[in-house]
């Protein structure tokens, strides 16, 4: 049976256990956040995790000898395993970084440091010069685009990338003269952040495989929004952020297959991830430890482990047809404004949560200042997109999000607040 | 909502001196990062009397939200023909009201319509789009700087 979405009961529920959900902003109207995929909010259960570390174990972990870093070390290596099982992977096979804009960096670095002769790794796979190529798409995020743009300034590689469609999806029909035998590595986005356009990666992933490129996938936005298997896509790395899926501040997670891991260089370096060390120089730990210099995040690591078990207890595929129910909504409420153009896939059948619109006449700066003040929050901007939201020929949208909390009421909200916009800016007339 | 005065709403709808002249001295492009508003403004300054430098045109060509569209318009209204140093001051008591938190209601024999947008200064996240205009006109002046004029 196909999963459902949460019935209300089930949401107010769920809205119980958010304890900002309860706040109101501009003069004491009740927040409706819709948001989520900019930070998601966080449960009284991830927030009692992180709070119970502090209070009860805090040490730094990996080191000392004293009960209270035994315990703290436990704790963050339960932690790990927790996370590693909530996308199919074993707890070795990842590394705990700021976020995934840190974790996207360390496999970047990885092909510079080991260009360079970096310690830490054999990193042939790992060698990139002129003539070799690294590819992108339009869509990414500027965390899946800046990266690559500098490896290759780094090693005179080519940067190259899939350009978008007018609907928001990848133009792949010429996918064969960008992804070659020249092509060291394929970087792309799960879920757009802007759009909601679902990648078909496991069709990319193959081809890229084909020519013997490796896949780096940014699922910032698919991790915490519909069940994700690392084995069951295939790729080679995966990077996701902590804080958008109901988790804390402050930690990232990369996947890696555990013998490129292996092979990778160092990136940052310092204590915790050394073996030896002598005045000349050092050996590394393995993997992961390698790659997590400094006193590790073991209250985030905690905290995100409470987020995993969190979704994991509501079920990775009713949240994801939650939020597709929100987003058919929206989707239904804007089509039915002619003075609003979504952009993206009208015909997705599959999307991930995020839904970006233009209203005619009206800049999108002015759209989420009308839309907060009637205590609606969304993200104006281009969304750390702008080659996106330039190819698409939109200078900012305003983009809706949502989270397993999200409600249809507050989707109602929304356009309800949406609607006073033409008014005030004496544009098109609502209906 | 207090943010949206009718004299912002129309300048954003026709922005005053829009577009961009010849002759300038200096041409200036800035951006705001956060949303990809846009602007390239161009200064004509010309020797006005007793010798100080005058500003003879602000043209400009702005892609940005209402309020950043306004404040450049009404800069190019209340500055185009007045001293340098008029603008100067002007620019500073602009900046001085958009960051105040809603503490500094605008000199107004300063920067004329430039009060309507005193508003703005209770939202941090709009500052910057009401400064976008005036910090451009900066740094347009500052380069204009040792031109003979």
């Amino acid at each position: 049976m196909a999963a459902t979405p949460f019935t209300a009961e089930e949401s107010a529920r769920i809205r119980a256990d958010f304890p900002i959900l309860t706040r109101t902003v501009r003069d004491g109207r009740p927040l409706v956040y819709l948001d989520s995929g900019a930070t998601s909010h966080k449960p009284r259960q991830v927030l009692d995790a992180e709070r119970a570390f502090y209070e009860r174990t805090n040490a730094a972990v990996h080191r000392g000898a004293h009960q209270l870093s035994e315990e703290g070390t436990d704790a963050y290596e339960a932690a790990r395993a927790t996370i590693a099982a909530f996308i199919g992977a074993a707890p070795e096979e990842i590394v705990f970084t700021r976020n995934a804009t840190e974790a996207i960096n360390l496999v970047a670095y990885a092909f510079s440091n080991s260009t360079a002769g970096g310690g830490g790794g054999r990193g042939e796979r790992f060698l990139l010069g002129p003539g070799d190529e690294v590819l992108v798409t339009e869509m990414e995020h500027h965390a899946n685009l800046i990266p690559w743009q500098e490896v290759c300034r780094r090693t005179g590689a080519t940067l190259r990338w899939v350009p978008t469609t007018a609907q928001g999806t990848l133009d792949l029909s010429g996918l064969d003269d960008l992804l070659t035998e020249r092509t060291k590595v394929f970087a792309f986005t799960h879920v757009s952040n802007v759009l909601g356009t679902l990648n078909p990666v496991r069709d990319l992933m193959a081809r890229a495989h084909r020519v013997g490129a490796l896949v780096v996938l940014d699922a910032c936005q698919s991790v915490p929004h519909l069940p994700v298997d690392v084995h069951d896509l295939g790729v080679d790395f995966l990077a996701f952020s902590g804080h958008k899926m109901l988790g804390p501040l402050g930690i990232g997670v990369l996947w890696g297959r555990p013998e490129l891991l292996d092979e990778m260089p160092v990136f940052l370096t310092g204590g915790s991830m050394i073996a030896t060390v002598t005045m000349e120089g050092a050996t590394y730990a393995p993997v992961p430890q390698k790659f997590e210099a400094g006193v590790p995040v073991a209250a985030q690591a905690v905290g995100l482990a409470a987020a995993c078990d969190y979704l994991t207890a509501l079920g990775l595929d009713r949240v994801h047809a939650h939020e597709s129910m929100l987003a058919s909504r929206l989707l239904a409420g804007l089509r039915s404004r002619p003075w609003v153009r979504v952009l993206g896939d009208p015909d997705a059948t599959e999307r991930g949560g995020a839904v970006a619109f233009v209203v005619d006449g009206v800049h999108a700066h002015d759209v989420g200042q009308v839309l907060d003040n009637a205590g609606v929050a969304v993200r104006v901007g281009h969304h750390c997109a702008w080659p996106l939201h330039r190819a698409l020929q939109a200078q900012a949208t305003t983009r809706a999000s949502f989270a397993a909390y999200s409600t249809p009421a507050e989707v109602d909200a929304l356009l309800a607040a949406l609607d006073t916009v033409p008014q005030i800016f004496g544009t098109h007339g609502a209906a | 909502m207090d943010l949206y005065q009718e004299i912002i709403l129309e300048h954003s709808k026709r922005p005053v001196r829009a577009g961009l002249r010849e002759p300038y001295e200096a041409q200036v492009h800035h951006v705001n990062p956060t949303c990809g508003d846009e602007i390239t403004l161009r200064v004509h300054v010309k020797a006005g009397g007793a010798g100080e430098p005058e500003l003879a045109d602000i043209s400009y060509d702005a892609a940005g939200c209402s309020i950043s569209v306004a404040s450049t318009s009404i800069l190019a209204e209340e500055l185009t023909g007045t001293s340098v140093a008029h603008a100067r001051r002007a620019i500073a008591s602009m900046r001085t009201m958009l960051t105040s938190k809603g503490d500094d209601p605008g000199d107004e024999d300063l920067i004329g319509d430039g009060v309507a947008l005193a508003g703005v200064s209770k939202y941090p996240a709009r500052v910057k789009c009401a400064l976008l205009g005036w910090m451009a006109l900066t740094d347009a002046l500052h380069q204009t700087e040792g031109v003979r004029l």
